[in-house]
């Protein structure tokens, strides 16, 4: 992926009136946002509130009502918006034997990975691990990484083909918290160096606090959205995460483990 | 000294032993997608709906028993990947379809006491294999080939991840679609040969066998293939010195060397 100096502010991603329902069951409905790049973008809301429906529905993987456009503010043309989507985990058990390149090759090329392994193929896949610092891992089982480690790995294959949008759909689950740190700090460098905004579905919002730009608080709808300070310091995050919440709970039960 | 290359004087010998060299790879290649996906047990339904296939061919009057269990096979993994699509229970839909197409085919061929005359198919007679039928599987050995060049990747990738190769431009539904029909041609093509009580156990143990000692792509395919070919070749030849089923032979040394990886694995974990 090509680094830049600067995100140019210029792309702006729009999400009008989406909604999503399974047969009578609304789970989104009316959800609007507007996401710049260059920018960290949160959503967080209680378990249940539509966060991952969100995400599905982004990726076009289930059916939706509404639109996601994708446009450059200084001439107005829409464009095709590419998506780097980075998933919480990977349907690859013990024992699996797909290696870290097996893994990437397979998504990004179309020379076969039951093949030799190609020079080229390799050394591109590698290149894009360097970028997460994950390159020492190419040729070591998917099932054998850590979660950290994983993450990286899917890092690298999600902004491979240069995404607009980076996607993550809480990642940060089964990470301690040097690495959690390590993650948000990553979340920096990538949204001030590469040209893309990233959406961020997160559970922790001392995280989220320290670093998002934007935090959409959601429950089936967009509750509240803004800055940190106008969306905790509100009403709707009150309501959201005091009374019967789980969020705070897990939170808690985090910092006593 | 016995003479170890007597047997391939005889003609059915020679046509057994071409057999055995298209279907044990082809088994072994698509194995390895059968294990990773855990569609063993769709695999093994696959193999029953053969009886089906052939009873809705004697009801309408098919001569070409082949055709009727092809076409049945096909829709059969199509219906079953559309049902397993939107529900989580898939193994007992699976075995729901398999023993209501099992008992539907065993009431139409037992008709009137006949069904001894199907009864070949159970556990398949690799000696009996004509050249045509040779030409038969030599074609979907070399579609399947072709399959796993062009398509092997996007099948992974799929396996892996749906929702992330969806993202990436994979046209995921396809690629599920295209895997089961192979599977579904192979199933009941190679199925006289083999026989539907122990077609899964050789489509599944190479690659099974594979898994337990490969630590990537290149060597997962590259045991499977060895230990389906090398199973089958000796199996082939012992079953004529011993003068039992072929398809039962070559299964027990598959799983000879399945119990043998596995121990190997565990010890170099």
């Amino acid at each position: 992926m090509r680094k830049i100096i600067n995100p140019c502010g210029f792309h702006c991603i729009k999400v009008n009136h989406l909604g999503v329902s399974f047969g009578d069951q609304v789970v989104l409905s009316d959800v609007n946002l507007h996401i710049h790049c260059g920018s960290l973008n949160a959503v967080i809301g209680k378990n249940g509130a539509g966060k991952s429906t969100l995400v599905r529905a982004m990726l076009n993987n289930i059916g939706h009502t509404g639109s996601i456009e994708f446009r450059d503010t200084k001439n107005g043309r829409m464009k095709k918006l590419k998506i780097g989507y980075v998933p919480q985990s990977v349907n690859i058990e013990k024992n699996t034997p797909v290696s870290v390149y097996d893994l990437l090759a397979g998504f990004e090329s179309r020379y076969p990975v039951f093949l030799p392994k190609s020079r080229k193929v390799y050394e591109r896949m590698k290149s894009s691990l360097r970028i997460f610092e994950a390159e020492d891992l190419i040729d070591k089982q998917v099932c054998n990484l850590s979660g950290g480690q994983l993450q990286r790995v899917l890092l690298s294959l999600a902004i491979m083909d240069e995404p607009n949008l980076l996607l993550l759909d809480e990642p940060v689950s089964g990470i301690d918290k040097n690495g959690m740190e390590l993650f948000f700090q990553t979340m920096d460098y990538l949204k001030k160096h590469y040209d893309l905004a990233i959406i961020l579905i997160s559970h922790d919002l001392d995280y989220v606090a320290k670093y998002a730009d934007h935090v959409v608080l959601l429950d089936q709808t967009v509750v509240k959205q803004g800055t940190v300070r106008e969306v905790y310091g509100s009403p709707e995050f009150e309501e959201v995460f005091s009374a019967g919440n789980d969020e705070r709970w897990i939170k808690e039960e985090k910092e006593n483990a | 000294m016995p003479d170890w290359t007597s047997w391939l004087e005889y003609g059915f010998m020679k046509n057994a032993l071409a057999a055995v060299i298209i279907i044990t790879p082809l088994f072994g290649l698509m194995g390895t997608m059968i294990v990773n996906k855990k569609m063993a047990y769709f695999s093994d339904a696959l193999g029953h709906s053969a009886l089906t296939g052939i009873a809705a061919g004697v009801v309408f009057g098919v001569q070409n028993t082949s055709i009727s269990m092809v076409v049945f096979a096909v829709i059969f993994a199509l219906l079953l990947n559309k049902i397993a699509e939107s529900s989580t229970a898939v193994d007992t839909i699976i075995s729901v379809f398999s023993s209501c197409s099992v008992a539907v085919g065993l009431v139409i061929l037992s008709k009137g006491g006949n069904f001894s005359r199907y009864s070949s198919i159970l556990v398949g007679d690799v000696l009996s294999i004509t050249k045509q039928e040779i030409g038969y599987l030599a074609v979907i050995f070399v579609v399947t080939v072709v399959f796993w060049f062009f398509g092997f990747n996007w099948l992974n990738s799929v396996c892996i991840h749906k929702a992330l190769a969806g993202s990436k431009g994979i046209p995921v539904k396809l690629m599920d679609d295209i895997f089961a029909v192979l599977t579904a041609l192979i199933v009941v093509l190679s199925i006289k040969w083999v026989g539907i009580l122990i077609i899964n156990a050789l489509l599944i143990l190479p690659a099974a066998s594979a898994r337990n000692i490969s630590e990537n792509m290149r060597e997962y395919h590259f045991f499977s293939l060895l230990f389906a070919l090398f199973s089958g070749v000796l199996g082939l030849v012992l079953s004529y010195y011993t003068s039992v089923a072929t398809g039962p032979m070559i299964v027990i040394l598959a799983s000879v060397i399945y119990f043998a990886t596995y121990f190997w694995g565990k010890h170099n974990q």
